[in-house]
Formats: structure tokens, C-alpha cells, sequence
């Protein structure tokens, strides 16, 4: 067994990036031992993934506030798993074997995960075998891709006992677009395009992420106004997901008014978004160098008016919730995912705070200008339906907060500057999106495209922790625990 | 609760009222029964919505077609759960190779007459997605499609004025 080490003793003596990541080259032996030293808890795993004979490493020791990107040179992309160590990196190593054609030494899991055999020249007919599972009494029910209602496509494959659930394995990758493989050669406007459109519902936490690693990258300034536009834009997404996903959870318990209460103030966000920056989803708004879409000053009355009544709304769907003892039934105790596991995976988002992980990308690596705002990191621990709705309410009011901070500090000024002289480097970003941080990496070429980008959706750490919340629950309580973590399958399949 | 209902009364009807069929998508349905000589599916539409690779954000847009501010069921729109019930397919995304079999199936579930509405940028040409190799549409060369609803996403009422035509359009 490879002795773990921490990154705090890895990085000794290393300089930190202007990004605030430490850049360390290390071998197979520390490479190992950093694996070893995420399962043993020392330090957080971020991202994985491959870039020209390197296989790379985000980590993250949230309690120093460190961040490191870790690189092994693996000579015809031969490397030691990750996974063998620590099994949160298996899908990502899984899915990077089939779009890199990386060799993992030691993969406990050898199946393919978004190759499907269905790609030009590398068709299969290979059956894919779901892991067995033995037992008195058990049946499977296969969901998906295709689901009943109007959400994303993606397999479910259950094992139950009568109406109890004993496994669920899930099956992705049906919305893989080959992204990053379309990024590699782009351009800065259509890398931003692109990026934008990893995860529609978080366009605008990904054009930021993607922003700040180019400007990182070229030592590009960003204007006051800009940053303070870019957080009001992220927090009117994080708002509208919030409030339209906590009427959507009490919609699968049946109390539609709640529902309808919230898709309208819901309509009401994005209508202010259309109004004030030009686009509903805020798509494309967010450009490296600032900001595509300046606020008037009527445009800030809208935004001021706007999050009174989230405000208003808010608080009264959380007296309705509080009153309603057959919601709760729904909720309370439903899909609970076990702490140890949330803090294993290094869950983000709602789904890591309703276990009592208390990170926050705005708050643990803040990032400009979230450093000088006041608002609070609130957690629950219980990790049910309930604790992650509540999370999310509480979040709104944050945001409310925030927002009106920053509508306070916008002073007139330019949103965007030229870009410097192009330079080959790189940068990274890690920005947090209504769902949890999504990590994004930027290497540029000499000739100001793209080189190689990587993407990593909060949602690869969140689906896993999924299979294991609706183990013990009846099958027709799956719909309500799916929508209490909502994770994205397109910002996952890439 | 008793707010809501105080609420729907100070506030009055929160829906907005019906923005017409869209005039393009009129003639580009009268262009696609004209050609194909399909028969008028009345006044009333079953729809199944298949994601073949968007990037959700069309999703978040159709999703919202069935709020209380656009209510698409007050023209006869339905969204429904199994293809067999369906009239018309409504596809988003730039089809990719992992969804094809499923989109496939999914219209072949469908009885006849049956129509293919394309929404987004990405049904219509692939969108930024164009040129990946894991892409295989755009959605009318594997499917015939009778309208195309553009936007990246499209809105609610693009969406709106878009399904309308399907009703009006002469037959």
C-alpha cells in the first residue's frame, strides 16, 4: 500500500501561479502517494485529465486554502491509476481512457464510460455489462435514456427488491458532443461560445471559469464594473435554478402550488435578465477581458426591484414548506447521502453543504469580487431532500444579499479591455455554479488559440453520491432524490 | 397557501396572451404538407421531447412552456410521457452518436401521421457542436423534419409562436 502524501508536503517551498494554483511535474512514486493521500483525506481531488503526454492532477486542501496542478509525463499515456487509490477519480479515468486513449495502470473498473461503440471507426457491438448483483427476490428496471418528463437523457438501471431499491448503476455519456476535442484549435470568441454551452443551466459560472483561466493565462486586467456585472449574472443564474428547482422538488411530492408559485418568480428572473443583459440564460455575456453587456441605470432598478420580490417569495415558500407536514414526509430522511462519502467525493455545491461540507468556491478560494463581499457559508448536516432544499433556500436569500451589495458598488467605468499580446501559458479557474465549482483549465498556444482545454462539471462528484442516496429507498421516491441533486448530464458527458 | 391565493387576486392572470403562429414557421410547415401531402393533425397536439445532446439550455426553455406564464395546454399543447401517444417529436440537440438509436426508436413508437419539430440552433445545423465527430446530424438528414424553431435557446414565446403553426397551418 503506497503511503499517502499531502499536498501541503508536496507543494513545500513551491511558488503559487498568479491563478492561485502551484504547478508541480512529479513521478510515478509522489503521483501515487498524492492518489493515496485524497483517499486518506489529506486533500480534496478536482480534476483529472490529459493533456500531450501529461496526465494532470487538480487538488485542493480546502482548510489551508492550497491549490495544486499536478503533472506526470506518461509515456504512451501509460500511468498509475488514480482510482486504484482513491474511487472518486474512476469515471473520470474511465471517460478519459476512451477520449484520450490514456492506459491506467491498476483500474479497478476497465469498462468503457462515454464510448458507447457507436463512434465513426471505433464501432463495437460489445455488450455493456452492468456490475451483477445477487440476491432472493430482486428485479431490475431499466429508465433512459429517454426519461417520461423533460429533462436530459441518460440510463438508470435499478435493482430492487418489491418497491425497495438494493442498486442503482447509472449509465452517461448520451449527450457527449466532443467538446474538448472542438475547443483544441479554437479561438478565444468561440472557445467562450463553447464553453458557454458545456452545461446550458450554468452558461454563465463556465463563460466566467473560462474567462478568468484565458486572463489568467495572458495576464489580461478585468475592469472593477466587469467583475461586479459578472457576479451579478451569477448570482441572478445561481437564483432562477434555485427557485425553480426548489418548486420542482415539491412538485414530484404533488403540492403544485408550490410549484407554480416558484416557476413564476422563476419567469421573473429571466425576464430580468432578458431585459437588463439581452438574453435569457445570460449566454455569452461573459467574455475573456469582461463583459459583453453593460447594466443602465434603469437596468439596475430592475435588478434592485427584482430581488425584493425573490426576497418576498422566497421567505413565503419557506413558511408554506415549514407548514406542510405531508411535503416533509416526502422529504425529510429521503435519499440520504452518507457524509463520509460526500467528503470522499469532495462534493460541491448544495449537495456537498447539505452534508456539512462547508466549501464554497466563492468563499474558500474566493475569487474577485466574492474576497470583499459579506455573506454566509450555511450548511446542513443531515443530507436528505429536506437539507438539500434548505441549503438552496438559504442560498437565495445569500445571493439577495450579495446582489444588492454589488448593485451598490457599480460605479460607472469600462466593461472590457483589449486583449494583451498573445503569449503561449495557461491558466486554470475554479468557479461556482448554482449546482457546485466547475474546474476549467486553459493551455494557449503561441498563436493566441486554444491548445488544450479541460472542463470539469460539479456533477462528476455528485452522480456517483446519487447511485448511493436512493440505496434503501423505494423506487418511486428516485424522481424527488434526482431532482434534490439535479445534476447536469451534458456538463458531464462533455 | 392562503398568500398564493391572495396573490393570484391582487396580481391578477399571470399568463401572457397568445403571441399568434410566427409567420416563418406558418410557411415552413404549409411548405413541408405541401410536399409531403400529410393530412391536418387538428387542434390538439400530444408532444414527446427527446433531448438528442443539447446542452440543456433548451430543456430549461421548453420546460418552461408548461409554466403559468406561457401555459401551453390552453392551445391544445400537451407534453406526454410515451412516444406512443405523440403526434409530434420534438427533438433538441445536434444528434449525437450516443443518441441516435434512442431518437430513432422513439419515432418509430410514434402512430402515424406524425411530425418532427427541430428546436434550437443545434437541431437546425448542429450549432457550435458542427464538425464534431461524435455529432452525427444535424436532425434532417435521420429524420423528416417539418419545423424548425432557432435560438440558442429559442424563448418560451418563440417556442410558442413556433407550435402554434402546427395548429394553424392549412392542410
Amino acid at each position: 500500500m503506497t503511503a499517502p502524501l499531502s499536498l501541503v508536503e508536496a507543494m513545500a517551498g513551491q511558488d503559487v501561479d498568479p491563478d492561485g494554483y502551484a504547478r508541480l511535474e512529479v513521478g510515478d512514486a509522489v503521483w501515487e502517494a498524492l492518489a493515496a493521500g485524497c483517499a486518506a483525506g489529506r486533500h480534496d481531488l478536482s480534476a483529472l485529465w490529459a493533456d500531450e503526454g501529461l496526465v494532470r492532477m487538480a487538488l485542493s486542501d480546502s482548510e489551508r486554502a492550497l491549490r495544486a496542478i499536478v503533472s506526470l509525463r506518461a509515456e504512451a499515456g501509460v500511468y498509475p491509476s488514480v482510482a486504484r487509490h482513491h474511487a472518486p477519480a474512476l469515471r473520470l479515468e474511465r471517460a478519459m481512457r476512451d477520449l484520450r486513449g490514456t492506459q491506467p495502470v491498476g483500474l479497478p473498473d476497465p469498462r468503457p464510460w462515454l464510448d458507447h461503440g457507436r463512434w465513426p471507426g471505433r464501432e463495437s457491438g460489445a455488450r455493456y455489462e452492468f456490475l451483477p448483483v445477487d440476491g432472493e427476490g430482486l428485479h431490475q428496471v431499466p429508465v433512459g435514456p429517454i426519461h417520461a418528463s423533460i429533462i436530459e437523457p441518460g440510463h438508470f438501471r435499478f435493482t430492487a427488491n418489491g418497491e425497495t431499491v438494493v442498486r442503482l448503476e447509472e449509465r452517461l455519456g448520451y449527450v457527449h458532443k466532443g467538446v474538448e476535442g472542438l475547443l483544441a484549435g479554437a479561438d478565444l470568441v468561440r472557445g467562450a461560445r463553447l464553453v458557454g454551452r458545456l452545461s446550458g443551466d450554468s452558461t454563465v459560472a463556465y463563460a466566467w471559469a473560462f474567462a478568468h483561466a484565458v486572463e489568467a493565462a495572458l495576464g489580461w486586467p478585468v475592469p472593477p464594473r466587469a467583475l461586479l456585472l459578472r457576479a451579478i449574472m451569477a448570482e441572478l443564474e445561481r437564483m432562477a435554478h434555485h427557485i425553480g428547482d426548489v418548486g420542482a422538488i415539491c412538485n414530484d411530492a404533488s403540492v403544485i402550488a408550490v410549484h407554480a408559485q416558484c416557476a413564476l418568480q422563476r419567469e421573473d428572473v429571466l425576464a430580468t435578465a432578458q431585459a437588463c443583459f439581452g438574453h435569457r440564460l445570460m449566454m455569452d455575456r461573459i467574455v475573456p477581458g469582461g463583459v459583453a453587456a453593460d447594466l443602465s441605470p434603469e437596468g439596475i432598478g430592475a435588478v434592485r426591484n427584482l430581488i425584493g420580490r425573490l426576497e418576498a417569495t422566497r421567505a413565503e415558500i419557506r413558511r408554506v414548506y415549514d407548514s406542510m407536514p405531508s411535503l416533509q414526509d416526502r422529504t425529510v430522511t429521503t435519499g440520504i447521502a452518507a457524509p463520509e462519502l460526500v467528503r470522499q467525493y469532495a462534493a460541491g455545491g448544495f449537495v456537498g453543504r447539505a452534508a456539512g461540507r462547508a466549501f464554497d468556491a466563492r468563499k474558500t478560494f474566493a475569487y474577485a469580487p466574492y474576497g470583499t463581499l459579506d455573506f454566509a457559508l450555511k450548511t446542513r448536516a443531515t443530507s436528505d431532500v429536506d437539507a438539500r432544499l434548505m441549503v438552496r433556500i438559504d442560498e437565495i436569500e445569500e445571493s439577495v444579499r450579495m446582489t444588492s451589495q454589488l448593485l451598490d458598488r457599480l460605479t460607472p467605468g469600462a466593461i472590457r479591455r483589449e486583449p494583451p499580446a498573445m503569449v503561449a501559458g495557461e491558466g486554470a479557474a475554479l468557479v461556482e455554479a448554482f449546482r457546485g465549482d466547475v474546474f476549467v483549465s486553459v493551455r494557449l498556444g503561441t498563436d493566441g488559440r486554444l491548445a488544450r482545454v479541460h472542463a470539469r462539471d460539479a456533477s462528476w462528484f455528485q452522480w456517483p453520491l446519487l447511485e448511493a442516496a436512493i440505496e434503501g429507498n423505494i423506487i418511486a421516491d428516485f424522481p424527488i432524490c434526482n431532482k434534490s441533486f439535479n445534476c447536469s448530464y451534458s456538463g458531464h458527458d462533455l | 397557501m392562503r398568500s398564493f391565493l391572495r396573490d393570484a387576486i391582487l396580481k391578477g392572470m399571470a399568463t401572457v396572451p397568445s403571441p399568434g403562429a410566427g409567420r416563418v414557421a406558418l410557411e415552413e410547415v404549409a411548405r413541408a404538407l405541401g410536399e409531403r401531402a400529410r393530412r391536418r393533425l387538428g387542434r390538439s397536439l400530444s408532444i414527446r421531447m427527446v433531448d438528442a445532446g443539447s446542452c440543456n439550455g433548451c430543456e430549461l426553455e421548453i420546460n418552461a412552456l408548461s409554466n403559468p406564464v406561457y401555459d401551453v395546454e390552453r392551445f391544445g399543447l400537451k407534453f406526454v410521457a410515451s412516444p406512443r401517444h405523440a403526434d409530434v417529436l420534438l427533438v433538441t440537440g445536434p444528434v449525437t452518436w450516443n443518441m441516435r438509436e434512442a431518437l430513432l426508436r422513439a419515432y418509430d413508437a410514434m402512430p402515424a401521421p406524425k411530425w418532427v419539430v427541430g428546436v434550437g440552433d443545434c437541431a437546425a445545423d448542429c450549432g457550435v457542436f458542427a464538425g464534431s465527430p461524435v455529432v452525427v446530424g444535424p436532425l434532417s438528414g435521420i429524420l423528416p423534419v417539418d419545423l424548425h424553431v432557432r435560438g440558442c435557446p429559442p424563448t418560451p414565446l418563440d417556442l410558442v409562436k413556433g407550435l402554434l403553426a402546427l395548429i394553424e397551418a392549412p392542410g
